[in-house]
């Protein structure tokens, strides 16, 4: 589905990402980890041109993705981060149909999606009318989720989702994603530095390091057979961090 | 290119070819003289209009010249030694003046009949105690402080040779004429420039020092007429010739500065004493003039601040999307609003002539600085985060602009015209000073009559002007920024959320 061929990208001396191969499978979730500063987010954002690559391309379903394609491979992804991005000058259901209304969908067909993605998200939809600083961090990150899904895009690019949640929140929130997720048989690429967090949703795991991947599969491999050392030092602080949740 | 075609557009609409227009200087001399003139040009059954004080010489003879204005009462020495002064005549010489001032389409009728030139002058009894009577004997005196029009400071005639001739050692204060007078009168300053056919003469407020030296030119007054002027009209001016004395002159200032009389009334006197002949003094209401100048100062203001608006949120938006453009726009703007008002408006006559169409451009020049530079904070102020979400929804650059960015920036860019309207209302009032009307019309007529009531008929609406557009901006504002911009009002805007679904 979508595939990095020698992607690279420094900002002058600072290497963000050392050329990277990798594939990303069609309906699986995919969960690139490592520590602050490892290039995850970079690798993420060249997926739809937010950031462009030194050297290297970037392929999504069989589209080399440059100047002239990335608008329509945009549309055909969904984008959500931490803070949830939306527009503050917008009601909540304008920031999800604003797509929509620019690509001239009518009023009912945007309603009709608009209730179809509430029930998905599980958002009561008299919260659809307020301003995004009306409502709550989790409200905002449903409604953000709801803006990203609201074409019915093939992908789903998650970048550290639900980083700025209090704990409760969070793994109401987690169970809701990966019931989602399932529904939907997206495909899923998300950013976390919560090794727990990547095995709760992870069909595969991707672990960087330095603008590079050290190594890539089921988060029961990298455990069972690390590929060095880092990745066993990376595993324990994980592990004593969040009280063995691996 | 939009500009330049409007402007076009408001010359062509007001344009008015048949009628005379006679203006005058913004002291009360010209401007009863003026009045007086128009007053006998009406009198013959021709259309004329009296665009009042319009300023200083340089303003008033490029006018003449541009054709903004017909005629204009002037002085031969200042002919002389300002308009001529390539020529190099003396002000005496007539024949030689007419002949310069016909190369330039101007003709000069006969010489009115008084002479109002240059004096220094002290307070009565300030001349009284030092015992002074002369000018030479200024120089045994170099503790006095000088308060010097700006005018008089300039001139060739004036302070530089001045000096010169009598070996004066002062630094003299440039001040407003009228606001020396006041500065002699309060005692921080013992010598000015006067005029020798002064009001305040008459009342035997000032001594006049003789010029022993005869350093200061003939100041003979005249009209200065285009040579396409109505030949109707020049007869009526002509019908001056000799005809006001300096008694005469100095009483109609007197009445008009002294004792508070409307210059039409003073002028319509004059022509009955001189002339014998009857005229009508045109007289408008308080209510009236207070009326007219508002319609000229909001016409003003309103077509301005539409401009600067079309004009400064498009550079605003370069200025924010091209680092290096921008910083030019921004320097370039900044200069503008570091060229003095006054200097602008009178560099713009020569291109646009007198009038409310320098006035606005010069209005909508000031008016960019706040609206392009807010318009650009607003928009490279506006979180990474949202540019880059705006970005990842795959909207055009033009649908971010236009949805995301521009409603984003509202709050900056509001805030931008509010501070130019407001700064916009109080630069309007120079616009009298070009012909342009509006308040300035009242406070520059106050501040020469030295009525207060006069001064403040301009400067209370002024003022109310100012609160007014602040509070219609106020207004705007909670119209146009969305009310997820908006500072939260109470408890309603921001509603107690529960995290989590229901």
């Amino acid at each position: 589905m979508i595939e990095l061929r020698g992607v690279a990208r420094r900002y002058g001396e600072e290497v963000a990402l050392e050329p990277t191969d990798l594939a990303i499978a069609r309906g699986q979730t995919t969960v690139l980890i490592g520590p602050s500063g490892c290039g995850k987010s970079t690798l993420l954002r060249t997926i739809i041109g937010l950031v462009i690559p030194d050297t290297g391309e970037v392929i999504f379903d069989g589209v080399r993705v440059d100047a002239a394609s990335v608008r329509a491979v945009r549309r055909r992804t969904g984008y959500v981060i931490q803070d949830g991005g939306l527009f503050p000058h917008l009601s909540a259901a304008d920031n999800v149909a604003l797509m929509a209304r620019h690509l001239g969908w009518d009023a009912p067909r945007r309603q009709a999606r608009l209730d179809e993605l509430a029930a998905l998200v599980r958002l009561p939809r008299e919260l659809l009318g307020r301003p995004p600083g009306a409502l709550s961090g989790g409200q905002r990150q449903r409604v953000s989720l709801m803006r990203a899904l609201m074409l019915d895009p093939e992908a789903l690019l998650l970048d550290e989702p639900l980083g700025a949640l209090d704990p409760m929140v969070r793994i109401e929130l987690q169970d809701d994603l990966r019931a989602i997720f399932a529904t939907l048989g997206k495909t899923v690429v998300m950013v976390t530095h919560d090794l727990a967090e990547a095995a709760f949703f992870a069909d595969r795991v991707v672990l960087m390091r330095a603008g590079a991947i050290v190594q890539a599969g089921a988060v029961a491999d990298l455990e069972r057979a690390p590929a060095d050392e880092f990745v066993t030092r990376f595993l324990r602080a994980q592990r004593r961090g969040f009280g063995g949740a691996a | 290119m939009r500009i330049a075609v409007l402007v076009l557009a408001l010359c062509a609409a007001c344009g008015d070819g048949a009628r005379v227009r006679i203006g005058s200087k913004k002291f009360t001399e010209s401007v009863i003289l003026a009045e007086a003139g128009t007053a006998l040009v009406r009198e013959a059954g021709l259309e004329v209009e009296h665009r009042r004080e319009l300023g200083g010489t340089t303003i008033l003879w490029n006018a003449l010249l541009a054709g903004d204005i017909d005629a204009y009462p002037e002085y031969t020495g200042t002919i002389a030694a300002e308009l001529l002064a390539d020529a190099h005549l003396d002000a005496d010489d007539d024949v030689g003046m007419r002949k310069a001032l016909a190369d330039r389409g101007i003709v000069m009728s006969s010489p009115l009949g008084f002479s109002d030139t240059y004096a220094l002058g002290m307070r009565e009894d300030e001349a009284a105690r030092l015992g002074l009577t002369r000018i030479s004997q200024l120089r045994a005196h170099p503790e006095l402080a000088y308060a010097l029009s700006h005018e008089f400071l300039e001139r060739k005639e004036g302070w530089p040779t001045l000096r010169e001739r009598y070996g004066l050692d002062a630094t003299p204060a440039g001040m407003d004429h009228e606001l020396a007078y006041r500065g002699l009168v309060a005692g921080s300053a013992q010598v000015t420039d006067l005029y020798s056919t002064d009001a305040e003469i008459a009342v035997g407020h000032l001594r006049v020092l003789v010029d022993d030296l005869h350093h200061f030119p003939d100041y003979r007054a005249v009209w200065l007429w285009r040579a396409d002027l109505a030949p109707a009209a020049a007869a009526q001016l002509e019908r001056f010739a000799g005809r006001i004395s300096v008694a005469e002159m100095i009483r109609a200032n007197a009445r008009a500065r002294i004792d508070g009389e409307p210059e039409a009334a003073v002028a319509a006197d004059l022509v009955a004493r001189v002339l014998g002949v009857r005229v009508a003094a045109v007289n408008a209401s308080r209510a009236d003039r207070i009326l007219t100048h508002t319609g000229e100062h909001l016409g003003m203001v309103a077509i301005s601040m539409l401009l600067a608006t079309l004009v400064a949120i498009p550079l605003g938006i370069l200025a924010a999307r091209r680092r290096r453009t921008g910083a030019v726009i921004l320097a370039l703007v900044g200069v503008i609003q570091t060229v003095p008002s006054l200097a602008l408006l009178v560099f713009m006559i020569p291109l646009l002539g007198i009038g409310w169409v320098p006035a606005v451009v010069a209005l909508f020049l000031y008016s960019l600085l706040p609206i392009v530079r807010n318009t650009a904070q607003g928009l490279t102020g506006i979180a990474p985060s949202l540019r880059e979400s705006a970005e990842a929804l795959g909207l055009t650059a033009w649908a971010r602009l236009w949805r995301i960015e521009l409603p984003l920036a509202t709050p900056a860019i509001i805030a931008g015209m509010k501070t130019a309207a407001v700064i916009n209302v109080g630069t309007a009032t120079l616009g009298a000073l070009i012909g342009a009307g509006g308040y300035g019309q009242s406070i520059m007529a106050g501040i020469r009559l030295s009525d207060r009531a006069t001064i403040l008929e301009g400067a209370v609406p002024a003022a109310v002007l100012a609160l007014a557009v602040q509070g219609v901006f106020s207004l705007a504002e909670r119209w146009l920024v969305p009310r997820g911009l908006r500072p939260a009002r109470g408890a309603r805007a921001r509603v107690p959320a529960v995290d989590g679904a229901a």
